[in-house]
């Protein structure tokens, strides 16, 4: 599914990260942990094909990401991975519903209501589809956040600290739910954390 | 959803930046269309009016406002010549034709026209229903005068002094009979009331020998006979002119100016001068007096477009300004876009497509504001000259016009688009 080897990353003060070897098979999660400005996600945004010059190697789902054309990449990101940030990011201009829909949209130019509506029901956001990003609460941006990762039912799901502004009962709750949907569209999970909370919630770890 | 939406919604999430940038834009769009149509129309108008007549003749003054009283009917005239003298013209070797024209009345605001009937073939003018007038007082309606005064074959109206509506004196002995309706020209006879000169000669003479009649009669009504009625007296008084027209009664006649179309164009260069120089007349040519109208207008007209292209300058800055600055704020939802796994030139595309709508938009807007101004323009001048304005479909030089914005709006766009080319998604993101 997710293999790397022998990544490295040089930051432009000179500073040279290298990361370990990881290799998923499809359905699999990995945690990867480690204190704050180890590198972590970097890491995340280096598998995810969104930063240039990487040495090393990493492919997905047997397409190896160093040989893409930067276009290539741009479209092979929008229709496998998924993202969900540490810092939610949505369409200010557009409500709910649209960010959903947008997400559907690129590249795959699907409009799958049904999937739309279960999914914002399964995360509570049903009542709230019409409503202005900036008009929803922390906890519900946060699953708005994660419904964007997962809309478009991709093979891998990148995710960047999802529990971090989460009291322990939304923390288990998001947990859950990332599972849960990561097994119905037998995606893996990939989560990079510091929060010791998520960690005896996943076997396969690997520390930075 | 498609990138027009997002475009579209982007937009609109920036109320006051999109009326200031659609305000600069409609308000250069506006001007431009408006003055353009309003000089073409007026020049149009004017050229057309003109056309059938090479040269006036009439009374001493300015040969501007011979031309635009005589020709154009929207002036007072210079005063009144002698028919014998104008007449003579009429049989000079370079005069094709030679119309007398006689006006001073009204008829609520519309001009009453005395003439000879080959006046209307000049412009064109065919009769929609009736017949032409014949004997005095009988009374051909141009079709605008026609249409909004609610005249049909057979009225009856009493003309009033003067050309302005709203005359207190009326020539209330005398009824005019509508006996023809004219077609639409779209020259200057839709807005007259024509007559034949009598019909003039008529209202006037009579109106000064009612009032010497008045004396007479207060004077001397001892030695009139009792059962002499007012009315009867009128009634002879008129067989006697009418019967005398064109006699010794024809010396003394007067009319307002003589329309000429030139038989060669040595006309044009020998007798106006020749009647300037040599009678107590005066001569114009229309042509030379709209040219001079129009050049003056002219000069106007480009300082009105010259204006309205540096608001059509400060209001691309205005888009360009804005543009950089909804892109700076919108970074990261471009970032974002670029996970979603848009290209960079679909998200220049999303840039563009929000440039392109709010120049859309704002020419859409600039030009129906034109043709509202034209509207209202030709309300005012319908009331106050009879000559109305067309609110014409979009022209050539408008959809010129167009391309020109949608060019700037682009250059505008990528100008200010340039940091997408740079964007680090995973700094913008999160800092990494």
């Amino acid at each position: 599914m997710v293999t790397t080897s022998n990544l490295s990353y040089a930051y432009q003060n000179g500073k040279e990260i290298t990361f370990p070897d990881i290799d998923l098979t499809p359905g699999e999660h990995l945690l990867v942990i480690g204190p704050s400005g180890v590198g972590k996600t970097t890491f995340l945004y280096l598998m995810a094909g969104l930063l240039p010059s990487l040495k090393g190697k990493v492919s997905i789902s047997g397409t190896t990401l160093n040989s893409l054309t930067r276009r290539q990449m741009d479209r092979f990101r929008g229709e496998h991975i998924g993202l969900i940030f540490q810092q939610y990011h949505f369409i200010k201009s557009l409500n709910v519903a649209d960010n959903l829909k947008l997400r559907q949209h690129f590249p795959k130019n699907s409009n799958d209501k049904t999937r739309r509506n279960q999914l914002a029901d399964r995360l509570g956001l049903s009542e709230h589809l019409h409503k202005k990003v900036t008009a929803l609460s922390q906890g519900q941006q946060q699953r708005l956040g994660i419904a964007l990762g997962l809309i478009h039912r991709p093979q891998i799901i990148f995710a960047d600290e999802p529990t971090s502004n989460l009291d322990d009962v939304n923390c288990a709750k998001v947990i859950d739910l990332l599972k849960e949907e990561a097994e119905i569209c037998k995606s893996s999970l990939l989560i990079i954390t510091h929060d010791l909370r998520v960690m005896s919630h996943f076997k396969n770890q690997v520390t930075l | 959803m498609k990138l027009g939406y997002l475009a579209f919604k982007n937009l609109v999430s920036k109320p006051l930046n999109l009326l200031l940038s659609l305000m600069l834009l409609s308000l250069s769009v506006s001007l431009v269309t408006f003055v353009l149509q309003l000089s073409q129309q007026l020049g149009g108008q004017l050229s057309k009016n003109i056309a059938p007549f090479d040269m006036v003749i009439g009374a001493k003054g300015s040969p501007l406002q011979l031309v635009l009283s005589s020709v154009l009917h929207v002036d007072a005239p210079t005063g009144n010549i002698n028919l014998k003298d104008a007449a003579v013209l009429k049989k000079h070797p370079f005069v094709q034709t030679a119309i007398p024209v006689s006006y001073g009345d009204n008829y609520k605001g519309y001009r009453i026209l005395g003439t000879e009937a080959n006046y209307l073939d000049h412009y064109n003018a065919e009769l929609l229903e009736g017949m032409l007038f014949e004997k005095p007082f009988e009374v051909v309606a141009g079709h605008h005068v026609a249409h909004l005064l609610n005249l049909n074959i057979g009225d009856t109206f009493v003309s009033s002094h003067g050309l302005a509506s709203g005359g207190t004196e009326v020539h209330d002995e005398h009824l005019f009979t509508i006996k023809g309706i004219l077609k639409p020209s779209g020259t200057v006879v839709d807005q007259l009331l024509v007559t034949n000169l009598e019909s003039i000669w008529l209202a006037h003479d009579h109106e000064e020998h009612s009032e010497e009649e008045e004396h007479i009669d207060k004077e001397d009504h001892a030695k009139e006979s009792g059962n002499h009625q007012e009315h009867d007296h009128h009634g002879e008084d008129h067989d006697h002119e009418e019967a005398h027209l064109g006699d010794e009664h024809h010396e003394e006649k007067e009319i307002t100016s003589l329309l000429v179309k030139f038989k060669s164009p040595l006309g044009m260069v020998q007798l106006p001068r020749f009647i300037n120089e040599n009678t107590s007349m005066q001569a114009a040519l229309p042509g030379f007096e709209v040219q001079r109208l129009m050049r003056l207008l002219g000069s106007g007209v480009q300082t009105i477009n010259g204006i309205a292209l540096a608001i059509l300058l400060v209001s691309g800055l205005s888009i360009f300004i804005s543009l950089l600055k909804t892109i700076r704020e919108r970074k990261q939802e471009l970032a974002l876009l670029r996970t979603y796994g848009l290209r960079t030139g679909q998200l220049l595309g999303l840039a563009l497509l929000e440039g392109l709508f709010l120049a859309l938009i704002g020419f859409v807007l600039g030009w129906l504001l034109g043709r509202l101004g034209i509207w209202v323009v030709s309300r005012y001048m319908q009331n106050e000259y009879g000559y109305g304005l067309q609110i014409n479909a979009p022209e050539q030089f408008e959809f010129y016009l167009l391309g020109l914005i949608l060019v700037l709006t682009t250059i505008a766009t990528m100008l200010a688009s340039r940091s997408i080319f740079k964007l680090n998604v995973a700094k913008t993101l999160s800092d990494v």
